[in-house]
């Protein structure tokens, strides 16, 4: 798969950096719109597969590498557990809000809920990473008819 | 009436897009209905004003069908041909007909459509969402002050089920790559 067309590769690379930036609208505004970080963080992984499927895989893992993906993938884990002992060790609740109970913001601005910000930040960051490593896994294996019929798995030729 | 009539419509819609997913021969017209059946699942979340359950649908339906026609594109399955168990026919049918006559007998006791249960009883802890949502967590969004700060537990586990779904994927489609890979040399 060394992409598509000229046609697809032009609108991809004007396309891909809105459909990036609406997912981080998505994500950053989930405390005030509909939204949150699981939709946003599906936008964003939309974007990269977009990317895949225009340019190529190599194309696309010389910009955001399976290992750069892996770390996003646990650091986003690791950021929502943060959050959660964060509530445990300072508030005694898993999950307390306890910036937003000691220092409430003003109603209806971006940093109003502070740990529901960072958490969606957090899963988003997840979400994305997560779906663009089986969208790698997925376009790199695929399942091929072998001669007596039976179903088996090959990894694509395309680095020659 | 007016949003039921629109909702029933779009249900007759899923089901015959279900119908015709299931009975296709083709793979990726199978897939394609798949699609269509997300999309107008999406609209029905609108209509039923679930915004955020909309955008989470339509987002994940896209990547969903991404996945699938990329999975189908030039492949097709082989059909089988098998006898029908007449048997196991008829305890389908049976089920089917039991399913849909404790559906309605559950249904019956429900509100009526677009009065929720909340309404009725004093002590439903939504009621306390709705009230005190806005000053406690300082999200506007209710769907998402309960997704992250009520019931933020739940949303740890959801986490937690996706990234062991990622592990268990990553684990099995590599090792058969590996093994492939080792065949060759």
């Amino acid at each position: 798969m060394n992409g598509m067309t000229v046609i697809v590769k032009t609108v991809t690379r004007w396309v891909k950096v809105f459909i990036f930036l609406f997912g981080i609208y998505i994500i950053i505004t989930g405390h005030l719109a509909p939204g949150g970080g699981f939709a946003g963080g599906v936008i964003i992984a939309c974007s990269y597969m977009l990317l895949t499927l225009a340019y190529g895989k190599e194309f696309t893992l010389k910009r955001l590498s399976l290992r750069a993906a892996h770390h996003l993938d646990s650091s986003g884990a690791l950021l929502f557990l943060v959050v959660a002992l964060f509530g445990l060790g300072s508030g005694g609740i898993f999950f307390a809000n306890v910036l937003q109970n000691r220092y409430p913001g003003a109603k209806f601005t971006l940093l109003s809920s502070s740990t529901i910000l960072i958490s969606n930040i957090a899963i988003g960051l997840k979400v994305a990473a997560s779906l663009f490593l089986i969208f790698v896994i997925l376009s790199v294996l695929r399942i091929v008819l072998a001669e007596d019929g039976s179903q088996k798995m090959i990894q694509e030729e395309e680095e020659e | 009436m007016g949003i039921e009539l629109y909702l029933f419509i779009l249900l007759v819609f899923l089901i015959v897009g279900a119908l015709i997913a299931v009975e296709t021969k083709n793979l990726l017209s199978s897939a394609i209905s798949l699609g269509a059946i997300g999309f107008g699942l999406s609209i029905a979340f609108l209509f039923l004003r679930a915004p955020d359950l909309a955008i989470v649908q339509i987002a994940v339906e896209v990547v969903l069908l991404v996945f699938l026609i990329r999975a189908t594109i030039g492949r097709d399955v082989i059909p089988t041909k098998g006898h029908i168990h007449w048997a196991g026919l008829l305890i389908v049918c049976l089920l089917t007909v039991g399913f849909f006559a404790f559906g309605y007998y559950a249904f019956r006791s429900l509100n009526e459509f677009g009065s929720p249960i909340i309404a009725a009883v004093e002590t439903a802890p939504s009621n306390k969402y709705l009230a005190d949502g806005l000053k406690e967590t300082g999200s506007a969004n209710i769907v998402t002050s309960i997704l992250l700060d009520y019931r933020a537990y739940d949303t740890l586990g959801e986490a937690t089920v996706l990234f062991a779904a990622i592990l268990g994927a990553l684990a099995v489609l590599r090792g058969r790559a590996w093994s492939k890979r080792e065949k060759d040399k």
